[in-house]
C-alpha cells in the first residue's frame, strides 16, 4: 500500500523509472512490463447495444498490436470494466482505474452524460483520456483526446444536403441531455445561416417510448425534414412508431444506423429515409474496410454489427500506439507533445485519421449514409479528411494553453 | 374542428391504454396483495421476448401475444411458490427480493440473448383524418385496454374464482377455516398479475426495442398509475388512468414530452398529498 503511493506521489518520471528498472532485472529473458489500458465502456444497460463493440474494437487492436511485437517492444494489456450505462458507476471505475489499477491511459464513455460524469476525476487524476465516440462536439481539456466525429463533421455536411434535397423546413427532436441540447443547437445555427426555417424543436427526457403524440406534433408543423437526435435504446422506439403511423417525412441524424444499426434491428420500412453522416458502418465498401471486417469477424463471429464506436475504439487504440510511439514514451506530457507535431495519423478501416494538435480532435472521412426501403443502404456521397477546425477557430489552442472546459457555438471560449 | 377532436381522443386512448395496460398487473399484485413488485418490468420484457419469439417462429400474432403472457404468468406462478409466499405481510422485504429478481432476470437475459432482439414490424396499415396520420394497430391497443378492464371486472366478480380471491384478500383466515385453499388462490392471482404484464410487453413488443432493459419503460407510468389509483383495480387504477391519460395528453400536446412526464409526477405529488389512499381509497371511504 505504502509503495503504491509513493509511486503515485512521484508521478510519471517514478513509474518510469520503475517499469525501466523492472524490465532490467527482468533483462531478455522475460517479456517488457506491459502498457496498461483502462477500458470503461458500457457492456450490459441502456447503451449496451451500441458499446459492446467498443470493448471488442478494443480487444481486436490490442491483440493486433501484441502480435506484431507491441508498442516500443511493450505487449499492450487492457484492464475492461462494465458501468453498466449507468454515470456513477463510471465515476467509481475511473477512480479504481487510475488509483488502483494504474492504468497509462483511459478509453471510456458512449454517452456525453458519462463523458462529462468522468472527465472532473480525469483532471483530478491528471491522467490521459481517450473519448472515441461521436458527439456534440466542444471539449477543450488537456488531458482529453476526443477522437470520435463532431458537429463540424457530421451536421456541416448532412443538414446542408438535406435542405438542398428535401426543403428548408426542418424540425428536431432530440434526447435532452447535453448531447442533444448541444447538438440541436448545431442544428439550429446551421438552418439558420443557410437560410433555412426551424419549424419546430422538441427534446425528450431518456427511457421515453411512446411517441403518438410527438409524430402528430411534428405532423403538425409539416417540416421537410426532420433531424432525430435520439439516444438509446428507449428512444429508438421512435423509428417503428412513425413508421406505423405512415409519417414519411426523410429524416436526418449524427447518431442513428452507425451506432444503434437500428436498420439491422427494426423491421423495414421502419428506418426508410434515414440519413446519417458517420465516418464508418459496416457497409463501407473501400479495401480497408472489407479487410477490417474480415479480421473482425474473425475474432468474433457472433458480432451483430460492427458500428461505427467499434472501429473508432479500435482506431483510438491504434491513435494511442501511434502517439506513444512518436513520444518514445507513454508519460502524458510526452504523449501530448507528440500529438502537438499534427502528424499522429493512423491509416483506419474508414481512412486515414489524423489528431489535429490544437483541439486534441481528430479528422475524419465521412459518409453520407441513406437508408433504403427495405433497409438496404447507399452511400451517395463521401467527404475526405474533414478536420474538426471549430474548436480551433473558435480560440481552443492546446498547444499555447492549458483549458479543461465544453464550448458550445453560443459560449465559445474567451479569446485572448 | 373535427381532425383536432380526433387527434385529440386518440392521444388521450393511446395514453389511457399504455398506462392501462402497463398498470393492470401490477395493480392486482399491489393492490389486492400487498406485495410491491419491482420485477413488473421484468414480466413486462418477459412477455415481449417470448411473443417476439413465437411470432418469429411464424406463429399469428395474436397467439404469439397470448403465449407471451402465459409465459408471464407461469414464470409468477413460479416466482410467487419459490419466493413471494415466504414474504406476505412484509411489504419492505418484498421490495428488495423483487427488486433483486428484476436485476437477475435482467443480466441473465443479456448473457443468455445478447443485448438485443431484432423487431418484429407493427401489424395493420396507418389511416389520415385531414393532415395526420395514424396507427390503426394503436386502435387495437386502444380496444384491448377496455375489453381488458371488462373482463377483469366479469372475472373478480361473476367467477367462483374471483369470489374466493376476494374471500382470501380480505379474511384470510376465515377463509382457509371455510376451506379456501388461500395458498394456491394467492399464487394464481400473483400469475394473473404477471401474466397481465406479460400481456402489456406482448402488445406493444411490435412497437419497441427489444432489450432486455425494456421493462424499465413501463415501471414510471405504471406505478404513478396504481399509487395514484389506490388499491382497487376498477375503483382505482381505470379512473387514474382516465386523468392520467387526459393530463398527459394535454400537456404532451402542448409543450412536448417532457412537460408530460412533468404533469405526471406533479398529479402523483398532488394525490398522495390530499388521498393518501388513492382515488379508489377515496371511493370506498364515501361509500361506507
Amino acid at each position: 500500500m505504502t509503495c503504491h503511493f509513493q509511486r503515485k506521489a512521484k508521478g510519471g518520471a517514478a513509474i518510469l523509472g520503475g517499469s525501466l528498472a523492472l524490465s532490467l532485472l527482468a533483462s531478455a529473458s522475460m517479456a517488457a512490463d506491459p502498457i496498461r489500458i483502462g477500458v470503461l465502456e458500457d457492456q450490459s444497460g441502456e447503451f449496451a447495444a451500441a458499446t459492446i463493440q467498443k470493448v471488442h474494437g478494443a480487444q481486436l487492436a490490442a491483440e493486433e498490436i501484441n502480435e506484431a511485437g507491441g508498442i516500443m517492444g511493450r505487449p499492450v494489456e487492457l484492464v475492461i470494466y462494465d458501468p453498466q450505462s449507468d454515470n456513477r458507476r463510471y465515476q467509481e471505475l475511473m477512480r479504481r482505474m487510475l488509483q488502483r489499477d494504474n492504468v497509462d491511459v483511459v478509453f471510456a464513455g458512449f454517452s456525453s452524460a458519462s463523458r462529462e460524469a468522468v472527465r472532473p476525476i480525469v483532471n483530478q487524476m491528471d491522467a490521459l483520456y481517450f473519448y472515441t465516440n461521436q458527439y456534440e462536439g466542444g471539449v477543450c481539456d488537456a488531458n482529453v483526446v476526443a477522437t470520435g466525429a463532431v458537429p463540424e463533421q457530421q451536421f456541416s455536411t448532412l443538414v446542408p444536403w438535406m435542405m438542398e434535397t428535401y426543403g428548408k423546413r426542418v424540425y428536431t427532436i432530440a434526447a435532452d441531455y447535453n448531447f442533444g441540447q448541444i447538438s440541436a443547437e448545431w442544428v439550429r445555427q446551421i438552418v439558420e445561416e443557410n437560410g433555412g426555417e426551424m419549424v419546430g424543436e422538441e427534446f425528450i427526457p431518456l427511457g421515453v417510448s411512446q411517441f403518438s403524440q410527438t409524430i402528430q406534433n411534428i405532423q403538425a408543423a409539416q417540416p421537410d425534414v426532420l433531424m432525430t437526435l435520439l439516444v438509446g435504446t428507449a428512444q429508438a422506439s421512435f423509428y417503428e412508431q412513425a413508421a406505423a403511423a405512415d409519417l414519411g417525412i426523410p429524416m436526418g441524424s449524427s447518431v442513428n444506423v452507425a451506432q444503434g444499426y437500428e436498420h439491422r434491428r427494426f423491421d423495414p420500412p421502419a428506418l426508410e429515409g434515414m440519413h446519417v453522416t458517420a465516418n464508418y458502418i459496416e457497409e463501407v465498401d473501400t479495401p480497408a474496410s472489407r479487410d477490417f471486417v474480415a479480421r473482425w469477424r474473425a475474432m468474433f463471429p457472433d458480432e451483430v454489427y460492427i458500428n461505427q464506436p467499434g472501429q473508432n475504439s479500435y482506431v483510438g487504440i491504434h491513435l494511442y500506439k501511434a502517439a506513444v510511439e512518436r513520444a518514445g514514451s507513454t508519460e502524458k506530457a510526452a504523449v501530448r507533445e507528440a500529438i502537438q507535431s499534427g502528424e499522429v495519423c493512423v491509416d483506419a478501416p474508414e481512412g486515414q485519421v489524423c489528431i489535429d494538435p490544437k483541439s486534441q480532435h481528430a479528422s475524419h472521412t465521412i459518409y453520407l449514409v441513406q437508408v433504403g426501403a427495405d433497409h438496404e443502404i447507399s452511400i451517395p456521397k463521401v467527404w475526405e479528411g474533414i478536420e474538426p477546425y471549430w474548436l480551433g477557430e473558435a480560440g481552443c489552442d492546446l498547444t499555447q494553453r492549458d483549458h479543461d472546459a465544453q464550448y458550445t457555438p453560443s459560449s465559445p471560449p474567451a479569446q485572448n | 374542428m373535427l381532425q383536432e377532436v380526433f387527434a385529440f381522443l386518440y392521444q388521450f386512448g393511446d395514453a389511457f391504454a399504455f398506462l392501462v395496460l402497463s398498470a393492470a398487473g401490477l395493480a392486482i399484485i399491489f393492490g389486492m396483495m400487498g406485495i410491491i413488485n419491482l420485477a413488473h418490468g421484468e414480466f413486462i420484457m418477459c412477455g415481449a421476448y417470448v411473443t417476439v419469439i413465437m411470432a418469429r417462429l411464424g406463429l399469428p400474432l395474436p397467439l404469439a401475444i397470448l403465449c407471451g403472457a402465459l409465459a408471464a404468468g407461469l414464470a409468477g406462478i413460479l416466482v410467487e411458490r419459490l419466493i413471494i409466499h415466504r414474504l406476505y405481510h412484509r411489504p419492505l422485504d418484498s421490495i428488495v427480493a423483487t427488486w433483486g429478481i428484476s436485476l437477475i432476470v435482467t443480466q441473465t437475459v443479456l448473457i443468455l440473448l445478447g443485448s438485443t432482439m431484432p423487431g418484429i414490424g407493427t401489424p395493420l396499415d396507418s389511416f389520415s383524418i385531414g393532415a395526420f396520420s395514424y396507427s390503426e394497430y394503436r386502435l387495437v391497443l386502444m380496444a384491448v385496454a377496455v375489453l381488458l378492464l371488462i373482463a377483469l371486472y366479469l372475472l373478480f366478480n361473476v367467477t367462483r374464482f374471483g369470489l374466493l380471491a376476494r374471500a382470501t384478500i380480505q379474511k384470510p383466515q376465515m377463509a382457509q377455516a371455510l376451506g379456501v385453499r388461500t395458498s394456491r388462490v394467492y399464487s394464481l392471482t400473483f400469475g394473473l398479475g404477471a401474466a397481465l404484464a406479460g400481456l402489456a410487453g406482448g402488445l406493444y413488443a411490435p412497437t419497441m426495442t427489444l432489450v432486455p432493459t425494456m421493462g424499465v419503460t413501463f415501471i414510471v407510468e405504471s406505478f404513478v398509475t396504481v399509487v395514484v389509483g389506490g388499491a382497487d383495480v376498477f375503483l382505482g387504477t381505470a379512473p387514474a388512468a382516465a386523468v392520467l391519460a387526459l393530463i398527459k395528453a394535454v400537456m404532451t400536446g402542448w409543450q412536448g414530452q417532457l412537460f408530460g412526464q412533468i404533469g405526471l409526477l406533479v398529479t402523483v405529488i398532488i394525490v398522495i398529498r390530499i388521498l393518501p389512499r388513492g382515488i379508489s381509497g377515496w371511493f370506498l371511504k364515501e361509500r361506507t
